[in-house]
């Protein structure tokens, strides 16, 4: 779960990092407010689920509250790769002399959580991978210890030498690890830490994103989930435990198990079809999930036709035929349906649909095949 | 003969007393696989499909032999009964659970490989010996005996290509499914690596999907120490980035894992993927026969 900035920046903080101060504003005239309280240049950030904030206008440094009040007022106006800016973070610009970069994340190959430090702070980090990965430091993080302060010295005091910078970049480093641990976190990452002329060092940016499987044990952070920032239909199918996507094709995909629904994603391009999304119903034979799936897909207006690919291992075909008849009996289906069922209760499944307006197809490249020509405009 | 298990490998159920458990202690029992013991903590002295229940793990290896254990336990407990079958001597654990958090499979990895324990999954639907034994979810239905390996991160996706080998006629030797997490106990290669020992095991189909960097490490393992044709599928190609596609682990970040740089650096090791599901039998009859 991706979290915003200005709640990244507080749970930091939480964990004794080094995050100035920070007001959260909805408004223009909150902006100028926050501005006002600090009473000195302020940057004004955009807080949205997007990278390259920047780039997109979004971050911009006012001299006064004035000038907050009108920097606001143009990013509250923004939309970043699509989402509209709800709120911006206000914070008390900050003069640099350095900018670093501190992060946190899994290293699926090596089986480990690792620390990266690179002094080359406050551009994109897999830019660095790719242009000159040694500059970017990396120490595993012990899975059961976690980091200790001698390996965090090593990075830091490597860089920096045996200053009071470097001690305090070190200990930005323990305490980054400490938060990434408790939270259950797949990525922390301060980009960029800074260096001052006066030699303190501050956190100015803050990313955590949270380990959807960890939330039923941090209630706290799960309450942290921005409802406005995630698709309506994509809440709604989360909060029906149904894994949806949407896309921007019109063949509309219902399969069971995400490896099958992404291959059938895949075999729509492959025979010249536009995949409408990602739906996976789960291992689970509910009809209940079926009429739901259907009800999200239909709100969909690009779709023109829908498929399923079910192959029943603890699926049930003959649920989800009796969740199809069920949603179609409550609304009338207004675009063309092509079902495969196989495996488990397959022969039921399909006696079940005979005498309905529903296609049905035995082979996955068959299905494909006929929602395509269906959603072109010819019979399913 | 077969990988990892056979028709004689004693295997404890952990979590039998739950709804899942017990549904597939009953198809595991139906498909042969000896099911020697339960564990559910607080049930002992009962029975589930006329399995002896224990209430730990190590009770049931002492008393039953049980070598292999597979967990159907809920996610928040599920990393602690893998540690308990590894500290309990089960030298293959089989771990289905969906939705164990991610450092919690970091503290394990390290416990069950240091006690010399094998992990295969989490998030995984096990694996089957056809006409032998399963482990796991894996429908007994869909294959047939024969000399084909199959080693995949998904579960409907294998069932589907089993499904399309079975239907020409081409039997499986082992099916393994080794999960959709980013991490997980049992990557491709360890998997290659035991089919290639196999003498029952003549040909290998790998189905991988986006996320991650272990179709590449495949491809360099295949390129160096293999010697069997492997044939492969790749999910995903159609992904939008930074999105995670249903599994875990499969996401495309930044520039990685993406579903084009897993075909190039397979078909650069000399694997030939298939464009399509069905057409991973004609690929596979390219290269073998």
């Amino acid at each position: 779960m991706d979290i915003h900035e200005y709640q990244a920046r507080d749970l930091l903080r939480s964990f004794g990092l080094p995050v100035p101060e920070h007001v959260v504003a909805s408004t223009p005239d909150e902006a100028e407010a926050a501005a006002r309280r600090f009473a000195r240049p302020v940057v004004v950030k955009a807080q949205v689920h997007a990278g390259g904030r920047g780039k997109a206008g979004g971050v911009k440094l006012a001299k006064d509250a004035a000038a907050a009040r009108q920097v606001a007022a143009t990013i509250l106006d923004l939309h970043i790769k699509g989402l509209p800016v709800r709120k911006v973070l206000v914070a008390p610009a900050t003069d640099i002399r350095q900018e670093i970069y501190v992060g946190i994340t899994l290293d699926r190959r090596s089986e480990r959580a690792v620390l990266m430090v690179s002094a080359e702070g406050g551009i994109d980090i897999e830019e660095v991978a790719a242009r000159a990965p040694e500059k970017i430091i990396r120490e595993p993080l012990d899975p059961v210890r976690g980091l200790a302060p001698y390996q965090a010295r090593r990075v830091a005091l490597g860089l920096f030498g045996g200053s009071p910078i470097g001690l305090r970049v070190a200990s930005v480093c323990t305490q980054l690890a400490t938060a990434f641990t408790r939270l259950d976190a797949t990525l922390v990452e301060i980009n960029p830490l800074v260096i001052t002329p006066d030699d303190q060092v501050l956190a100015l940016d803050a990313k955590i994103n949270l380990d959807d499987n960890g939330l039923d044990r941090h209630a706290d952070l799960a309450a942290l989930r921005d409802l406005d920032a995630e698709d309506p239909r994509e809440r709604r199918a989360r909060e029906k435990s149904l894994s949806y996507i949407q896309l921007e094709g019109d063949v509309a995909c219902v399969v069971n198990g995400a490896g099958l629904a992404m291959a059938t994603m895949d075999l729509v391009q492959h025979y010249g079809g536009r995949p409408a999304n990602f739906l996976d119903i789960g291992g689970s034979s509910n009809p209940d999930k079926v009429t739901t799936a259907l009800d999200i897909i239909q709100a969909d207006p690009n779709v023109r036709s829908i498929l399923f690919n079910i192959f029943g291992g603890i699926t049930r075909c003959d649920d989800v035929a009796r969740g199809i008849l069920t949603a179609i009996e409550k609304s009338p289906p207004r675009l063309p349906i092509v079902v495969r069922l196989v495996g488990t209760n397959d022969v039921e499944a399909r006696r079940m649909l005979e005498g309905t307006p529903l296609a049905t197809a035995v082979g996955m490249d068959e299905v494909v095949q006929k929602a395509i020509a269906a959603a072109r405009g010819g019979a399913a | 003969m077969s990988i990892l298990i056979d028709r004689d490998t004693r295997v404890v159920v952990q979590g039998i007393t739950g709804r899942d458990g017990g549904f597939h202690t009953r198809q595991m029992l139906d498909y042969g696989t000896r099911i020697v013991a339960g564990v559910t903590p607080g049930k002992g002295g009962s029975q589930v499909h006329g399995v002896p229940v224990f209430d730990t793990v190590d009770e049931a290896v002492r008393k039953t032999g049980a070598t292999a254990s597979v967990i159907y336990v809920p996610p928040l407990l599920a990393a602690d009964a893998i540690c308990e079958a590894a500290a309990a001597g089960a030298t293959f654990i089989v771990a289905i659970t969906e939705g164990i958090p991610v450092q919690d499979v970091l503290r394990t990895l390290p416990f069950v490989r240091e006690r010399g324990a094998r992990l295969l999954g989490p998030n995984c639907p096990g694996l089957i010996v056809p006409a032998q034994s399963k482990i796991g979810i894996l429908p007994g239905s869909i294959v047939t005996p024969g000399p084909i390996g199959l080693v995949s991160r998904s579960g409907t996706l294998t069932y589907e290509v089993c499904a399309q080998l079975t239907g020409a006629g081409i039997g499986q030797s082992t099916c393994v499914g080794i999960g959709g997490d980013p991490l997980i106990g049992s990557r491709f290669i360890d998997v290659l690596r035991l089919f290639e020992a196999d003498p029952a095991t003549e040909a290998v189909v790998m189905i991988g999907e986006i996320g991650g960097s272990d179709e590449e490490e495949a491809a360099a393992f295949v390129r160096s120490s293999m010697h069997k044709p492997v044939v492969s599928f790749i999910a995903g190609r159609t992904a939008p980035p930074g999105r995670r596609m249903g599994h875990a682990g499969a996401i495309v970040s930044g520039a990685s894992g993406t579903a084009a740089d897993k075909v190039a650096a397979l078909e650069a090791a000399g694997v030939r993927v298939a464009a399509t599901p069905s057409g991973v039998v004609g690929e596979l009859r390219a290269v073998w026969h």
